[in-house]
């Protein structure tokens, strides 16, 4: 039955064979991706000792509450005296917000030039901007670390982000987005006196909203989750970010690494990015799929 | 209120050696309250030469004037003008309302007499109980009347119309054709309207300028325009079906049509090749011996009258009967006359018209 009409039988869920397989995709989807976090939560759960154990209890135990009140008050007191997590959480918090906002502020603006104004060198700069998608922050680290320590901003916020906020990706977007704005609207604001600021914070900004936030979503998480450049750029515990952190929280060489610990900072790390999606799923899928026009 | 003066317009895309010249020195004169529509075919430049008295394209040569003021160099919104765009170009994310008022609130008008102002067009354009939606919860009418709407509120020297009924459904057409011969009478406001659309241009206009290929064809009535074309590109533009013309040749004072020798206006010239012009409502059947012979190709019923497809002594020609009439067979041969003040003479060469 399937295999003489897939086509229909896919757009039809009332096919009840279809729709039994579909499902059993959708939950295999989710248990291979959900395992590793139960494993996580049930390793936060237990002792050291537990978690070394083969094979690990597969049902949590009682020692989470300790395991939590311990990682996100007082941090890792092993080799590596890390910052307490809620700190860690600050700091990716601060950068990834930082990101997300001069990643948008700045494609915003730049789109806005390049789509509606006329100016010498315009495709030009469009092209430059388009050609830094082939530079993605690992291939330029050497020189742009050197641009960032000459000019003081190791160890700093500033350095942080900084560098993680030159954007072709939203520029593009937004370039794209524009585009499909009418040229009789930009007419019709100009017969009204609107100037090129009004004309961007009435006209361009709402009708630009789902797209922000749909590009919102993926810059947070985009931020949240870097990890070269924080590593780099910072040598100070207090600056750690929670992915950083969670890799320097695993012992090399003799040093013991605290499992429990370890595993209940991962999970905690996945909590912000997880709600994120969540919370905005509806704008995303909004501004991916439709616009207001 | 203003008079618009068009003065030697020139516009052209690309400088130096591979300037594209699309207008070519247009003159015109619209006076204060007058309405006047441009129509041309696509790509004549009428919707270019609209857009140079926006202020929405750039003026390369000549003078534009509203209300006596050169305006070459002032930018839209200080000309005032209104204009209704084809595809309305309403804000999409404001209310009826906002758009109505969005231009209002950018000049500073006081909060209240935005909310007198658009109320009062809301009223005149039966929108009231519309304000509150967004554009794309209205019909197509319904958001063609907002434009219109967002253009009154203004109270402009000058409305400017850009195609504003071509996205309408006939029906609609019409209906709206009638508001806004409504509107212009109430309101006064000289108008100029862009059109692609003969029926349009002559219902509309108080004057039309008739344009082709970015030059000016002929300025005037509907009536002078229908009744003496000036070229033969305005006989054939204007008119639906367009205006027959056969090629005749002079002789001494008469032209030969068939075994017919037709009397020529004074100033024609004695020989060579001349065109004559009929409209096809305006021949009138014939007794074989006094009329030009026709022979029928194919009939088209339009319900009150019929189109006669067939030839005029050779050439091409389309004759409107009365629909009541026995429909012609194809091939049948018919006679067919017309009173001399109904033809047009036009000189092949440059098709000028001949005139009496």
């Amino acid at each position: 039955m399937s295999a003489a009409a897939p086509h229909t039988a896919a757009a039809d869920p009332l096919r009840p064979g279809m729709a039994w397989l579909a499902h059993a995709v959708l939950w295999l989807g989710i248990a291979v991706t959900a395992f590793p976090l139960y494993i996580a939560f049930v390793a936060s759960t237990l002792t050291p000792s537990d978690v070394a154990q083969a094979p690990m209890p597969a049902l949590p135990g009682p020692h989470g509450l300790d395991t939590y009140r311990t990682i996100l008050l007082q941090g890792l007191q092993g080799t590596y005296l890390s910052p307490p997590v809620w700190q860690m959480m600050w700091n990716s918090l601060l950068m990834a917000l930082i990101i997300t906002a001069g990643k948008i502020v700045l494609s915003l603006l730049s789109a806005y030039a390049i789509v509606f104004f006329q100016f010498p060198g315009r495709m030009v700069a469009f092209w430059l901007i388009f050609l830094t998608l082939m530079l993605p922050v690992e291939v330029r680290i050497m020189p742009t670390y050197e641009v960032v320590s000459d000019l003081g901003l190791i160890n700093t916020m500033t350095g942080l982000t900084l560098p993680l906020i030159a954007s072709a990706t939203g520029t593009l977007l937004f370039r794209q987005f524009f585009l499909t704005i009418p040229d009789e609207l930009v007419e019709a604001a100009r017969i009204d006196g609107a100037g090129p600021l009004r004309f961007f914070k009435d006209v361009v900004l709402p009708l630009s909203a789902t797209n922000i936030a749909a590009l919102s979503v993926i810059l947070f998480i985009y931020g949240w989750n870097q990890y070269l450049w924080p590593l780099l750029i910072t040598t100070d515990n207090r600056l750690d970010t929670i992915v950083v952190g969670i890799t320097k929280m695993i012992g090399t060489g003799d040093a013991t690494t605290d499992w429990p610990q370890v595993m209940g900072t991962t999970l905690l790390a996945v909590l912000p990015p997880a709600l994120v999606v969540v919370l905005m799923r509806r704008w995303f899928v909004k501004g991916l799929v439709d616009s207001e026009k | 209120m203003a008079a618009i003066s068009l003065r030697q317009v020139v516009k052209r895309y690309g400088t130096g050696a591979t300037a594209n010249p699309v207008i070519h020195g247009v003159d015109a004169e619209i006076t204060d309250g007058e309405f006047v529509v441009i129509v041309g075919p696509s790509g004549c430049g009428k919707s270019t030469l609209l857009r140079m008295v926006a202020g929405l394209e750039a003026i390369s040569g000549g003078e534009i004037a509203i209300g006596g003021r050169v305006v070459n160099e002032v930018e839209p919104s200080e000309r005032d003008i209104a204009m209704v765009f084809q595809n309305y170009a309403l804000y999409p994310h404001f209310k009826v309302f906002d758009n109505m008022a969005y231009g209002l609130r950018i000049r500073k008008v006081p909060e209240a007499e935005v909310k007198a102002r658009v109320e009062k067009a809301a009223k005149t354009l039966e929108l009231s109980h519309l304000l509150d939606r967004k554009p794309r919860q209205l019909s197509g009418g319904q958001r063609q009347r907002v434009a219109m709407g967002r253009a009154i509120v203004r109270q402009p020297a000058v409305f400017l119309f850009d195609e504003p009924l071509s996205n309408l459904d006939a029906k609609l057409r019409a209906q709206t054709r009638l508001e806004i011969q409504k509107l212009h009478a109430e309101l006064g406001v000289t108008s100029l309207f862009v059109t692609h659309d003969q029926v349009e241009a002559m219902t509309l206009a108080q004057r039309m300028i008739v344009m082709n290929a970015g030059r000016i064809e002929q300025i005037g009535t509907p009536e002078e325009v229908y009744g003496r074309p000036r070229t033969t590109f305005v006989a054939g533009f204007i008119g639906s079906p367009p205006m027959n013309l056969v090629p005749v040749q002079a002789e001494g004072g008469h032209a030969r049509i068939g075994d017919h020798r037709v009397a020529l206006p004074a100033r024609a010239p004695r020989d060579g090749a001349l065109l004559l012009g009929l409209r096809p409502e305006h021949a009138e059947p014939a007794t074989a011996e006094g009329g030009w012979p026709f022979v029928v190709d194919l009939v088209e019923m339009l319900g009150a009258e019929r189109l006669v497809y067939g030839q005029l002594a050779g050439s091409p020609f389309t004759w409107r009967i009365d629909g009541t009439l026995p429909p012609p067979r194809r091939g049948e041969q018919l006679h067919l006359q017309a009173a001399a003040e109904r033809l047009h003479w036009f000189d092949p060469a440059d098709g000028r018209r001949v005139e009496a």
